[in-house]
């Protein structure tokens, strides 16, 4: 059996880390190979037909395997969100993959039949969850909790039709933000809108907007434009599409196929094409028809204080109150917040347009839902789409053509001479015990320029040498792999001049 | 009403029934019928769930972790994959919040990524400080090669091998009676394996077996105790010799392991004097597994394999119990500094400065009170 690279050994060691557990699934049927190695040795030599195997090996639709290069863009991205998070004093929670069905019906409105169900073997029904909110609504209700700052990263399953491009998938990471409780109104819906300013200017996305609007003014303008109630969820899904489409296009919809009448659809189209800070707030404050709305007076005047914090908060500028702004989900009951990127002409021709970044808004009966007397936990929150995130930046990385180490291995130990195995497997010893990030080649004998290679690609910024001289000095070579300059190093101070160099660099 | 009533009560005695077969271990035929009846009925009740009143609780055999369970989980994660790094070790497809895995896959010189493997597995589990340890360890080659000179057919091998795997939780004369009683295994050469099982040992055993006038007979066997002399020998120059045991007995559950094997058990958890030690087992273990990539590749070609999972699970139990038993508080929040105000009507204030010291990085809160 032919051995492979070298290079791509170190590659190999992590695409099967999760073959085998959980224990006891011996055979995954399905397992797509997505480095540069395993294409590179598989692809080349096979043809994806059933020749002599009877499965195609592949990731269910809508997922994927994400490789080490993109495991490590994954990892910052998660390391800052967590980190804004944890600034903000939120503590963190877990919950099962999946949960009882029940928990999750007539939580989602028309989206329910996204649900992955789990097949009825018997015993409870359960589903994948769809979201973290529901089950932290659920957690609530449960422990009877009445206040909680909460963050929680973890993976949701949507049976949508997945469009990969743009980072739209069936399994997918979201990462939460909750703070759930009666306060006094306002300051933590501006914590959150802070937070992800915090988080999307940290990522250096580029410059970004948060659209913000309030359920009850939606509800409201509704009303006062004439909407009859049973048609308020079917326009509202129809404003929502205005971002993808042109209001001509949505009137249409709301017209021609949802039976609204066109002198309606017009006084709908005045309203939500505005946007603006928080004069715009005022504006409507003054507007004839929605200051008789009371649905419509709390919402603006929840909005002006919101305004008001946000400005103390110094980010005032980046919001925008937009009443196109309807958001999918039915639970929210007061302001929702959308984030998007502005791209400049340029990025737009040669980027993906992903949609919104992170949204969130207020729930306040979602608790009450679950709890068996029907109290009510008020809640507000925010989730950031870190796949799109991911999307986005990783196709950036792809342009600028960055190299992104997949290890982070400070030391390489090598040696020139043949059988000086146990030498360099003593010194790797004393170099780990040190919490010195190290590598050898699990070759008995490797050629020296073999190793040194292996350094330069995958990026190891310093290489031990040790040889027949070196053991008869009582040296070690320290060798600095970008400048090859080479230093000999009594052995015993090995260790601490490693540490200097390396909280030097 | 009471036809729903009936109804419910002849779904939970099927219910019931699928449970109990299922425990007893009953034929597949037999469960998937019983299973059709029970479906059967459970259609005929019809969508009414959103009427019933719900328990508030996750499934079966789920939890949810509360944030004092996710700071500690944190922590054992935090010491493992800073030794995977520390290894070089790349990280696919998990956040790494879930990683507990470490495998090298590839063709190299015999013994290496092994005795690595094992390096890991002793100073992950030193970090965590759940006390003293061992790894046994073992190789499926002489486990096959001593069954054979014992006269174990070959037909038995795989079952007469989950027999001797509990040996860790039962003794040898009930092993014994299972071989015999219910495997079919003639008394002697079930004495035979006894002789071998109950031993273990360093290095020196190695060397013994060498001589074992009937495993030397047999080319598996020396296979296996050649390369796990070679490991020792790794091992003492990375330090962890008097960790590792050599045991007979340990036979792994898994089929696809080909050569080398191994299990961390801790030697006592007991955190005050007077209690059970807390039987949770193993908490890592691993082996060679030289076949499992040739069972996808269309072509049957091998990429050899050896590696080790960190039972974070068990770990996590028992790190827990032991926080609890000292009483230790454990801080489920970072936050450095709380913005407060001693006087009314300053919220606006508050806000500011709260923003202030966000935008300088500084982990920090405010009540959400005016």
């Amino acid at each position: 059996m032919p051995p492979l690279g070298l290079l791509h050994m170190r590659a190999w060691a992590s695409l099967f880390s999760r073959l085998l557990r959980p224990r006891g699934v011996v055979c995954i049927r399905e397992v797509h190979f997505h480095s540069q190695v395993s294409e590179a040795v598989l692809t080349s030599q096979l043809k994806p037909q059933h020749e002599k195997s009877n499965f195609i090996i592949k990731t269910p639709k809508g997922t994927r395997d994400l490789s080490p290069q993109q495991m490590v863009v994954r990892e910052k991205i998660l390391d800052m969100v967590i980190g804004c998070f944890k600034r903000h004093g939120a503590k963190r929670l877990d919950t099962p993959a999946f949960e009882l069905k029940e928990m999750l019906t007539e939580k989602y409105g028309e989206d329910s039949g996204l649900i992955y169900d789990l097949k009825d073997q018997g015993g409870e029904l359960l589903s994948l969850r769809y979201d973290l909110t529901v089950p932290f609504a659920r957690y609530l209700a449960m422990n009877k909790v009445k206040k909680m700052k909460r963050y929680h990263v973890g993976k949701v399953w949507r049976r949508e039709s997945p469009t990969i491009v743009q980072g739209r998938y069936r399994e997918f990471c979201q990462c939460d933000f909750d703070i759930a409780g009666q306060f006094d109104p306002m300051i933590p819906d501006a914590e959150c809108l802070k937070i992800m300013c915090e988080i999307l200017s940290g990522l250096q996305l580029g410059d970004f907007l948060i659209k913000v609007n309030d359920r009850r003014i939606l509800d409201g303008m509704l009303a006062v434009c004439g909407v009859p109630e049973s048609k308020f969820h079917a326009i509202c899904s129809s404003i929502d599409k205005l971002d993808k489409i042109s209001w001509n296009d949505v009137r249409h919809e709301m017209v021609a196929k949802k039976g609204l009448a066109p002198e309606v659809a017009d006084r709908i189209g005045d309203y939500i094409q505005c946007h603006g800070g928080v004069s715009l707030v005022e504006e409507m404050f003054q507007d004839s028809r929605l200051s008789q709305n009371k649905q419509a007076i709390e919402g603006l005047g929840d909005l002006k204080l919101l305004f008001e914090y946000l400005t103390l908060f110094g980010i005032a500028e980046k919001i925008s109150f937009d009443l196109s702004l309807a958001r999918g989900l039915d639970y929210y009951t007061g302001v929702i917040y959308e984030a998007v990127l502005l791209q400049t002409p340029a990025q737009a021709e040669e980027s993906l347009n992903v949609g919104s970044v992170a949204a969130g808004g207020r729930y306040d009966g979602l608790v009450g839902m679950f709890d068996p007397k029907g109290h009510k936990v008020p809640c507000v929150g925010l989730s950031i789409g870190v796949e799109r995130i991911f999307a986005i930046v990783e196709q950036r990385m792809k342009t600028s053509g960055q190299k992104i180490r997949t290890t982070e291995t400070q030391v390489f130990v090598a040696t020139p001479q043949k059988n000086f195995l146990h030498e360099r497997l003593k010194l790797i010893s004393e170099l780990w015990d040190a919490g010195i990030k190290a590598e050898l080649l699990y070759k008995n004998n490797p050629k020296l320029l073999t190793q040194l290679h292996y350094c330069e690609h995958t990026g190891i910024p310093l290489a031990v040498i040790i040889g027949e001289q070196e053991l008869k000095e009582g040296v070690i070579k320290l060798r600095s792999v970008a400048s090859r300059e080479e230093v000999a190093i009594k052995r015993e101070n090995l260790v601490a001049e490693i540490q200097k160099r390396l909280s030097e660099s | 009403m009471a036809e729903r009533a009936a109804l419910e009560e002849l779904v939970r005695l099927q219910g019931e029934r699928v449970r109990g077969l299922k425990q007893q271990k009953a034929s597949a035929e037999q469960i998937e019928e019983e299973l059709a009846k029970l479906l059967k009925l459970k259609a005929q009740m019809g969508p009414d769930e959103g009427k019933q009143k719900f328990v508030l609780k996750t499934p079966k055999g789920t939890r949810d972790y509360s944030p004092r369970q996710m700071a500690v989980r944190e922590k054992v994660f935090d010491v493992i994959v800073s030794c995977f790094k520390r290894h070089g070790a790349e990280v696919i497809d998990t956040p790494v919040f879930e990683l507990k895995d470490f495998d090298i896959a590839g063709q190299f010189d015999p013994m290496i990524p092994d005795a690595e493997c094992l390096k890991i597995m002793c100073e992950i589990l030193s970090s965590l400080q759940i006390g003293d340890f061992l790894v046994k360890v073992n190789d499926r080659r002489i486990l096959d090669g001593m069954f054979a000179v014992c006269g174990v057919p070959d037909s038995k091998f795989r079952t007469i091998c989950s027999s001797v795997d509990k040996l860790d939780k039962v003794s040898w004369e009930e092993v014994k009676n299972e071989m015999v009683g219910e495997k079919g295994l003639a008394p002697e050469v079930a004495d035979r394996i006894g002789d071998y099982v109950q031993q273990h040992g360093g290095v020196s055993l190695v060397e013994q077996l060498l001589q074992d006038p009937e495993l030397s007979q047999n080319k598996q066997a020396l296979e296996g105790l050649g390369d796990l002399k070679l490991l020792f020998e790794y091992l003492t120059l990375f330090g962890i010799p008097d960790k590792i045991s050599f045991d007979l007995s340990l036979a792994r559950g898994l089929d696809y392991y080909t050569g080398v094997i191994y299990e961390a058990v801790l030697l006592q958890t007991p955190v005050r004097a007077g209690e059970e030690p807390l039987g949770v087992g193993s908490v890592a273990a691993g082996g060679r597994y030289d076949g499992l990539v040739g069972m996808f590749d269309p072509k049957g070609r091998k990429v050899p394999c050896v590696g080790l999972s960190v039972g974070v699970e068990r770990i996590f139990s028992i790190v827990e119990q032991r926080l609890e038993a000292l009483e230790e508080k454990v801080r489920t929040t970072e936050t450095q500094v709380l913005v407060a105000s001693a006087q009314k009507k300053l919220l606006e204030e508050r806000l500011r400065l709260v923003s202030e010291l966000w935008d300088a990085g500084i982990k920090a809160e405010l009540l959400y009170i005016l």
